[in-house]
């Protein structure tokens, strides 16, 4: 279980917090959604939990550790998917893969299994040789999920897994994110697609200016929310219209 | 230990398909090396291919005026060319056409001769042996100067070479004729009564190995503070390597990882080490093979090698901390790059690798004595020149190798602290 007690974050030389006394309960083995327009604090927020980014104030607790305490024992217990291709472009998925495996502290055949295995599930095994710097954005963006679950996380985070990638490789990944699920992972997710969010979570919260401002199962969501047809009627009927730039 | 030899395979792996990377950092100090040995080994030889050509105005034609120009040919090092206006070589030095001109004035000779004979004279007089004839003190005999236009971009090393030179030419001629002087105010024109040769000679005493003297070369200056200062420059790459991966994202995931900071330096330090040594290989594998073949001194490595990878791995270490620092701290390649090349220059500057310590003010030669490179260097020469062993070396390598801990331990504290959660 994820347990977030008033979570804050204000960047140096901001104006605004990014994240205000935020609180909040993953249960385990949930596939939790993170929406928000631009610049609401998705990604901040899962970066405090990933370790990333040191919390203003406010504290947290994954499984009842804390990386105060116990670093390197929640490192191994988390999975991030970061938004860009944190991969070796010079290097094939293999080496990438294995490289990051080990860093898990995964070797041997032990290693090379859990490397083939997704490779398969995730239709790169005729490209485990290739060198990442050839790969199309969908095969990028399957090699950098793959890197974040070989060491089988109970909690796997995702930044936007999905984003600027065909359709095709938008469902094989969907679809493995759910076969992790089944086998027990916890997945908290931010995402764009609030169709894809609307099908595959199992709880969602709407953020905005740091703040939760919506939260519970999709299907609730839209019914509670007068004239919503789908999740982004919700959204766009709590956020408002108003574009959110920033710079 | 099995995540830094991952670590370190994928350094070695990145390093290995960067194949234009490779070259820049093989190919290029080897370049280096050679060149700047090319240049300066002129000044190491005493019988110089290359003369440096010097225009002539002699306006005086006598004894003293051939005795300069007797000593310029006879230096092998200037290509005397004569001319007859002082205005003309004075236009030509300036524009740069040629870097020194000696314009000899009208009867420095005779004048000279005059003046010591006057001298002589006044001198005997006073013993009472030239009581006969009447001291010609009467006569003034003016001033005469030797001029010397240098071009303006000559370096001051030279110029001051030459006026030495010229000055000991004079001095010599200045001397014989003295002697001389004497000789005829005794009435001894026919038999020397003088030895006019040189009573004090100098001899350079230099170090023995095996009761055989050991000549340094301009390959064994060179090579080590070329050496060194490739080695130096594996700060650039390495520190681009670095922030390649802040910037690739690679990073961002590696601190999502249960690995700690020094063991992801450590695999770099690995691999940037083996680089270093294999580009030392290469320094002297050129020094003993290639620059006997291009009419370079060989580089003698007989007896040294063992303390000279010791002061090689050392000074690798010392400038592979360096990098790993430079990496820690730069966000971009544009900071890091610049920075880490014109460091490097810097520390080359203070390390002795242009000029010699000994010959720098004194502020900057206890700024030098903080120098990694000025360390290397030091080992090096010791090795290469001093006919050291091990226990001569201790000091500077140990300085490397605390210059690299703390290096490595000032990166890791910061990045913590800088990520700290």
């Amino acid at each position: 279980m994820i347990e977030i007690r008033q979570l804050s974050k204000k960047y140096k030389g901001a104006e605004d917090f990014s994240v205000v006394d935020l609180s909040l309960k993953i249960e385990d083995k949930e596939i939790f959604g993170l929406l928000g327009p631009n610049g609401a604090g998705k990604t901040t927020l899962i970066s405090m939990l990933c370790s990333l980014l040191k919390p203003s104030s406010g504290s947290f607790a994954i499984n009842g550790l804390t990386f105060q305490e116990n670093k390197n024992e929640l490192k191994q217990l988390i999975g991030i998917v970061p938004q860009e291709y944190a991969l070796y472009p010079s290097l094939t998925a293999f080496e990438n893969l294995s490289y990051f495996g080990s860093m898990y502290g995964l070797k041997g055949t032990v290693l090379k299994n859990s490397i083939n295995e997704h490779l398969e599930t995730l239709g790169l095994t005729r490209f485990a040789n290739k060198k990442v710097n050839t790969f199309s954005g969908g095969m990028k963006r399957r090699v950098n999920l793959i890197a974040s679950i070989l060491h089988h996380p109970k909690v796997l985070f995702l930044d936007e897994p999905t984003v600027g990638v065909d359709v095709q490789s938008k469902n094989v990944i969907i679809d493995h994110l759910r076969l992790l699920n089944k086998n027990g992972t916890t997945i908290i997710y931010t995402s764009h697609h609030l169709n894809e969010a609307e099908n595959f979570c199992s709880r969602v919260a709407i953020i905005d200016e740091g703040r939760i401002i919506s939260e519970g199962v999709p299907k609730d969501l839209i019914s509670k929310q007068e004239n919503a047809h789908n999740l982004e009627d919700v959204f766009l009927a709590i956020t408002g219209k108003a574009l959110r730039d920033h710079a | 230990m099995h995540k830094l030899l991952a670590s370190t395979y994928k350094e070695a792996l990145l390093l290995s398909r960067d194949i234009g990377g490779l070259a820049i950092l093989f190919v290029m100090p080897l370049v280096l090396v050679v060149t700047i040995t090319l240049i300066q080994d002129s000044t190491f030889k005493t019988i110089n291919d290359t003369k440096i050509p010097v225009l002539i105005v002699d306006n005086d034609k006598g004894t003293v005026a051939n005795h300069i120009l007797e000593g310029l040919k006879d230096s092998g090092s200037f290509d005397v060319i004569m001319s007859s206006s002082e205005e003309e070589v004075e236009a030509m030095v300036f524009k740069g056409e040629y870097q020194l001109a000696i314009i000899i004035p009208n009867q420095l000779s005779t004048d000279l001769q005059k003046k010591i004979n006057q001298n002589v004279e006044g001198i005997l007089s006073k013993f009472g042996l030239e009581d006969e004839v009447e001291p010609i003190f009467t006569t003034e005999i003016a001033h005469k100067e030797v001029r010397l236009y240098f071009d303006p971009a000559t370096q001051m090393t030279f110029k001051n070479s030459v006026k030495n030179g010229i000055d000991k030419m004079i001095s010599q001629i200045e001397t014989q004729s003295i002697y001389k002087a004497f000789q005829e105010q005794l009435g001894e024109e026919d038999e020397a009564i003088f030895d006019t040769g040189s009573f004090i000679s100098f001899r350079e005493i230099v170090l023995k190995k095996d009761d055989k003297e050991m000549m340094p070369n301009s390959s064994q200056h060179n090579v080590p503070a070329w050496t060194l200062f490739a080695i130096f420059f594996i700060i650039v790459p390495l520190s681009i390597n670095m922030v390649k991966e802040k910037t690739q994202g690679t990073f961002v995931r590696l601190r999502t990882n249960p690995v700690g900071y020094a063991t992801v330096l450590g695999g770099k330090t690995l691999v940037y080490l083996c680089v270093c040594l294999v580009q030392f290989t290469l320094m002297l594998l050129i020094g003993v093979y290639l620059f006997p073949t291009i009419g370079l001194p060989e580089l003698d490595v007989s007896g040294r090698l063992p303390l000279l990878y010791i002061v090689a791995l050392f000074a690798g270490l010392a400038a592979i901390g360096l990098g790993l620092l430079l990496g820690t701290v730069a966000k971009t390649q544009e900071q890091s790059a610049p920075f880490g090349a014109t460091f490097v220059v810097i520390l080359a500057a203070l390390g002795g690798v242009w000029v010699p310590v000994f010959v720098m003010p004194k502020f900057m030669q206890a700024l030098s004595n903080i120098s990694p490179m000025n360390w290397g260097l030091n080992g090096f020469y010791d090795v290469f020149l001093r006919n050291a062993r091990f226990v001569d070396i201790l000091p500077e390598i140990t300085l490397l190798l605390l210059f690299f801990l703390i290096t490595s331990i000032i990166s890791i504290v910061y990045n913590e602290r800088k990520n700290a959660v």
